[in-house]
C-alpha cells in the first residue's frame, strides 16, 4: 500500500464505517423496541390503573377516631381531629423540627387548591419510610411523642397533621387528591 | 492448576464420545483427578455442602410448585393445603423452609472462611467476585419465597423491602411501582415474585458453574494461603480423597438439617407468618428471617438524615446496607497484604474474630425493636462493620508485620506437630 492511500483512508468515514454504525444503530432500537414491552409488562395494569375514585360518608367517623379504608388497593387514614388536636397541629406550624414542613392548612388542602375541613385530615395510611402502617388513635400501642402516629416498624413519629417529626422517614404523610362533594361526603381520586 | 488432561479414554464408548463432545474428560479432569490441596481442613468442606442444599432448594422447589396456588386469596390456603393434605407435602415444604436455612448457614461460614484465609486474593479475585453475585441472588430467591406464604409477615416484608426502592431520587416512586405492579402489594407483585423465585436459582446454579470454574483455573487455596509449589508433593486427586471428605461433612450437616426439619421445623420461623396477610394491619415487630437480621440491623441503624432533604435517612439506610454486601466486591483491592492467611497476620486475624463477633452480633440488633439501647448499639455494629474493610485492613496490609508463613505447602505439613504413636494396646480391644 503506498502512503498516498494510508493518509487517504485516515481519519475519514469511508462507506463501510457509516453501513457499520448504521446497521449497530438499527439493531440497537430494534433491541432496545423488543425489550421495552418485557419491561413495561411489570407496571401497573389498566385495571390497577382505573382508579375508581370512592365516597366515602365522614359521618362514620367520630371526633377523636380514626377510620381505615381501602383506596386503589392502598390503605388510608380518615381521622377526625378534636379541637385540642387541631389547635396543636397549628401551634406547631412554626415548630423548628419540621423536617417536611408544611403548614396545617396545608395539609387539609383539596385537590382543587381550596382548604377543606380542619376536623378532618385524610392520608395515606403508609409510613413514607418503608411502607407500614402507623398506629393512631383508637388502636392500642404508643402514638409517638406528637399524639398523631408512631410506626411500629422503625419508630418514625407523626404529628396530629401527620407530618413527620421524628425518625427515619422523610416526608409527611401523602394527601392523596381527594374533594368534598357535600357537607360530610368526600370523594378520594 | 488445570494442567494437560490426563484422562485415557478406556472403552469404545469413551473413545468415540471423546472425539465428539469430551463430557467424560471434563468430569474426570475436574471431579476425579482434579489436583488438590492436601492440607485442606473442613472448612473447605461447604463449598460440596452448598452445592447439595441448592440441589435440595430446587427439587423441593419444583415439587411445592405443583400445589402452591399464587393467588391473594388462596395462597395462603394452598400451603396450609400442601402441609395437611398433600403426601408428604409437610416434609417437602418444611425440607424447604429449613433448607432456606441451612443454606444460608453454610454461605456464611463458606465466605468467613474465605475472609480469614484470604481466599479474595490474587488470583482468586473474580472467583470471589462470582461468590458475592450468588449471595446477593440467594438473598433475592429467599426474600421472594418468603413472600409466597402471603402471610402477615410475607406481606409486610415485601412491602418494607420493596419501599427500599422509593429511596432512590427522582424515579424511585416508578421503579416501585414497576416492581409491584401496582401502588401496594398485591395479586401481580405476588404472580411475579413467584415467577422471580422459580427462575433465580436456575441463575443461581448458572453463576455456580462460573465460580467453579474459576476456581478450576487457579485452584483451591489453602489454610497456609502458599500457593501449591509442587504439584506432585502437594496435591492429591480430588476423588478419592475430598469427594471422602466432602461426603462425611455433607452427612455431617445433613444430620443437623434433618433433625431441625423433623423435631423442630418451625424453630426458625416466625409464628406471625401463619396469620393471614392484612393489608390494613401491620404486626407490631417486622423481622426479617434470621440470616437477613444484620443487614436489617444496618438499614435501620442509619435513622438519621445525612443531608435533610436530599440525602434522606432512608436512602442513607438503603445504601449502607447495600454497600455492606457490595463491599465485599472491593476486598481484592481493600486488602493489599501479600499474605493470605491470617493464621500468619497476628492482628487482622484478631480484628477478624471482633468481625464476626461483631456480624453476629448485627443480627441480635435486627432481632430487636428499634428502641433504644438496640438503636445505637446498631450504630456501634454498622461502624464496625465497615471500618474493618475500610479502614483497618488497608491500614494493617502496610503497617502489620506479618509471620513468616511456611515456604511451600509440603514445608507446612512436615512442619506439622507429629500426632501421638498409635497405643498398641488399643489394637487389640475387639478380640471376639
Amino acid at each position: 500500500m503506498s502512503d498516498n492511500t494510508t493518509t487517504k483512508d485516515e481519519g475519514l468515514v469511508n462507506r463501510r464505517d457509516a453501513l457499520h454504525l448504521a446497521s449497530g444503530a438499527v439493531a440497537l432500537g430494534g433491541a432496545a423496541m423488543a425489550a421495552w414491552p418485557l419491561i413495561h409488562q411489570m407496571n401497573p395494569s389498566a385495571d390497577t390503573l382505573a382508579l375508581s375514585s370512592i365516597e366515602f360518608d365522614l359521618t362514620a367517623v367520630p371526633e377523636g377516631s380514626q377510620a381505615k379504608i381501602l383506596w386503589r388497593g392502598q390503605p388510608m387514614f380518615i381521622r377526625h381531629r378534636t379541637a385540642a388536636e387541631i389547635a396543636q397541629a397549628k401551634k406547631d406550624d412554626k415548630a423548628t423540627d419540621l423536617k417536611d414542613p408544611e403548614t396545617d392548612a396545608k395539609r387539609i388542602t383539596q385537590s382543587n387548591g381550596k382548604v377543606g375541613k380542619e376536623e378532618y385530615l385524610i392520608m395515606l395510611a403508609a409510613c413514607t419510610h418503608l411502607g407500614c402502617i402507623p398506629v393512631g388513635v383508637n388502636e392500642s400501642g404508643y402514638l409517638g411523642e406528637y399524639g398523631g402516629w408512631f410506626c411500629p416498624c422503625h419508630g418514625s413519629q407523626y404529628d396530629t397533621a401527620g407530618r413527620i417529626r421524628k425518625g427515619p422517614a422523610p416526608k409527611n404523610l401523602v394527601i392523596p387528591p381527594y374533594l368534598y362533594t357535600s357537607d360530610t361526603i368526600v370523594k378520594i381520586g | 492448576m488445570s494442567g494437560p488432561s490426563k484422562y485415557v479414554p478406556q472403552s469404545g464408548f469413551e473413545k468415540w464420545i471423546d472425539k465428539r463432545l469430551p463430557l467424560v474428560r471434563f468430569a474426570y479432569d475436574t471431579m476425579i483427578d482434579f489436583p488438590t490441596p492436601k492440607n485442606l481442613n473442613y472448612w473447605w468442606t461447604f463449598g460440596a455442602v452448598l452445592a447439595i442444599f441448592l440441589g435440595i432448594q430446587i427439587v423441593t422447589g419444583i415439587v411445592l410448585v405443583m400445589h402452591y396456588i399464587p393467588a391473594t386469596d388462596r395462597a395462603f390456603m394452598s400451603i396450609a393445603h400442601i402441609m395437611r393434605d398433600v403426601n408428604y407435602g409437610w416434609l417437602i415444604r418444611y425440607m424447604h423452609m429449613s433448607g432456606a436455612s441451612f443454606f444460608f448457614l453454610a454461605v456464611y461460614l463458606h465466605i468467613f472462611r474465605g475472609l480469614y484465609y484470604g481466599s479474595y486474593k490474587e488470583p482468586r479475585e473474580v472467583l470471589w467476585g462470582l461468590g458475592v453475585i450468588i449471595y446477593l441472588l440467594m438473598v433475592m430467591t429467599a426474600f421472594m419465597g418468603y413472600v409466597l406464604p402471603w402471610g402477615q409477615m410475607s406481606f409486610w416484608g415485601a412491602t418494607v423491602i420493596t419501599n427500599l426502592t422509593s429511596a432512590i431520587p427522582f424515579v424511585g416512586e416508578s421503579i416501585h411501582n414497576w416492581l409491584l405492579g401496582g401502588f401496594a402489594v398485591d395479586q401481580p407483585t405476588l404472580n411475579r415474585f413467584l415467577s422471580l423465585h422459580y427462575l433465580l436459582p436456575f441463575v443461581i446454579l448458572g453463576v455456580v458453574v462460573l465460580h467453579i470454574w474459576a476456581l478450576h483455573v487457579p485452584g483451591n487455596n489453602n489454610p497456609t494461603g502458599v500457593e501449591v509449589k509442587d504439584v506432585e508433593k502437594e496435591t492429591l486427586p480430588f476423588h478419592p480423597y475430598y469427594t471422602i471428605k466432602d461426603a462425611f461433612a455433607i452427612l455431617v450437616f445433613l444430620m443437623v438439617y434433618f433433625a431441625f426439619v423433623f423435631f423442630a421445623p418451625e424453630a426458625l420461623n416466625h409464628p406471625d407468618n401463619y396469620i393471614p396477610a392484612n393489608n390494613q394491619v401491620t404486626p407490631a415487630h417486622i423481622v426479617p428471617e434470621w440470616y437477613l437480621l444484620p443487614f436489617y440491623a444496618i438499614l435501620r441503624a442509619v435513622d438519621f438524615d445525612i443531608i435533610p432533604g436530599i440525602f434522606t435517612a432512608k436512602l442513607g439506610g438503603v445504601i449502607a446496607m447495600l454497600g455492606a454486601i457490595l463491599v465485599w466486591l472491593a476486598l481484592p483491592v481493600l486488602d493489599s497484604s501479600k499474605i493470605k492467611s491470617m493464621r500468619y497476620r497476628p492482628l487482622a486475624r484478631i480484628f477478624w474474630f471482633i468481625w464476626i463477633a461483631n456480624f453476629i452480633f448485627l443480627g441480635i440488633c435486627g432481632a430487636m425493636p428499634a428502641q433504644a439501647p438496640w438503636t445505637w448499639l446498631s450504630k456501634i455494629g454498622l461502624v464496625y462493620y465497615f471500618l474493618y474493610f475500610l479502614v483497618i485492613l488497608p491500614v494493617l496490609s502496610k503497617i502489620e508485620k506479618p509471620k513468616t508463613p511456611p515456604a511451600s505447602i509440603a514445608d507446612s505439613i512436615a512442619d506439622a506437630p507429629k500426632g501421638e504413636e498409635p497405643n498398641p494396646n488399643i489394637v487389640g480391644v475387639v478380640q471376639n
